[in-house]
């Protein structure tokens, strides 16, 4: 008996809506996308039902660390050089060009005035290396004050916003807030993640 | 001879009916591998949640005489403790609230907070002049309470609408209450 000749078919589909649907969507995640700043300390933010935005620009943030430590960072970076300027100034400090522009990269830090200047010297794996210990901000020494009151003098527009840790201690937050209280500084905002707001509450 | 200029005459007509046809079809698997591989990429790198900000305002220390007196019966005294758990007295001060043993528990849950504010808030009544209640909700954090229950106290205020409401320090009596209750 002959053998059925079965006639072979080409299995090529059509891939073009297919490719036009990919590139969409790539063209939406490049153009939305906004990579994570590496991050000295990470934060895990308590969520909250208040759904304002972020300021875009002229924000100062005061991070708090889970095991207490304050971190202050300015986004804009020639608002940092100003900043990092005057303070070495007011203390005395010499610093060379390298170790301002470690400054200006970084989006925050968190050692006090003193150990500034090794610290700026670190470089690459060193830098991601160093546990920062966070800003001082006693009664006794509070630098975070300082830095917080030259960056205001830098750029008089800045808001500032306290980014804690879910647990970071109450008692921390209240002495940021304080010091900022000392300053003049009433309005502020607090940066969390979004949570679903619960139906039917309220007066 | 004659084919020859039937070819030149006829140009493309002529060429178009001998030449092979060709495939315009392109194979376009690795392009659309590509596409996709980045797509992930970029799904996965990306934040898509922006955090959001909660906007805190405290009164200004530098503006003394716009200070009020609070009435106790109108406060509702709120503070936090250890292991998310709030202490709270209403309409009696803290003395008082030491003396006879006022001092009550509660927690984070609807149920819980929540429900209270709206019940104080209620009891203590409404104010047709000012056409605001007449609650003062005075918020206090223990040494031990977390910030996550400051951000979430906060959020009640929110939620309930209470706009009168304060951030405030604990003071001796207080201290010596909520160690007390969180000892044992």
């Amino acid at each position: 008996m002959p053998k059925v000749k079965v006639k072979r078919k080409g299995v090529s589909l059509d891939m073009t809506a297919m490719c036009d649907v990919a590139f969409l969507l790539l063209t939406f995640f490049i153009l939305t996308t906004k990579f994570k700043p590496n991050e000295a300390m990470p934060v895990d933010t308590p969520t909250s039902v208040s759904d304002l935005p972020i300021p875009d620009a002229d924000l100062i943030t005061i991070s708090i660390g889970k095991d207490n430590q304050i971190f202050f960072g300015v986004d804009a970076q020639p608002t940092r050089e100003a900043i990092l300027k005057k303070v070495a100034q007011e203390k005395g400090l010499t610093l060379n060009a390298k170790q301002v522009k470690n400054f200006m990269l970084m989006d925050n830090f968190g050692v006090s005035i003193a150990a500034l200047p090794a610290f700026l010297n670190l470089e690459g794996p060193e830098l991601s290396g160093f546990k920062q210990p966070g800003i001082p901000c006693d009664s006794l020494v509070n630098e975070l004050s300082g830095w917080v009151m030259q960056a205001r003098y830098a750029n008089p527009k800045s808001r500032i916003a306290i980014k804690g840790d879910k647990a970071t201690d109450a008692k921390i937050v209240s002495k940021v807030i304080a010091t900022l209280q000392d300053q003049n500084i009433n309005r502020f905002n607090l940066i969390t993640g979004m949570e679903a707001k619960p139906m039917a509450a309220g007066l | 001879m004659a084919e020859i200029a039937d070819d030149g005459g006829g140009g493309k007509k002529g060429k178009k009916k001998g030449g092979k046809k060709n495939s315009t079809k392109v194979d376009m698997t690795p392009m659309v591998d590509l596409g996709f591989l980045l797509i992930t990429f970029f799904m996965l790198t990306t934040t898509m949640s922006k955090p959001k900000t909660m906007e805190l305002n405290m009164p200004d220390k530098t503006i003394t005489d716009e200070q009020q007196d609070v009435k106790a019966s109108q406060t509702m005294t709120v503070i936090m403790g250890k292991d998310d758990q709030i202490y709270w007295f209403s309409g009696v001060t803290a003395k008082e609230a030491q003396e006879k043993d006022l001092l009550q528990k509660t927690d984070f849950s609807a149920d819980g907070i929540r429900k209270l504010i709206l019940d104080e808030t209620k009891k203590i009544g409404y104010d047709q002049e000012k056409k605001l209640y007449k609650i003062i909700i005075v918020i206090k954090a223990a040494e031990t309470a977390k910030y996550k229950n400051m951000v979430d106290i906060l959020d009640e205020m929110h939620i309930t609408g209470s706009k009168r409401y304060a951030i405030v320090g604990l003071d001796d009596t207080e201290k010596e209450l909520i160690k007390k209750y969180e000892d044992g």
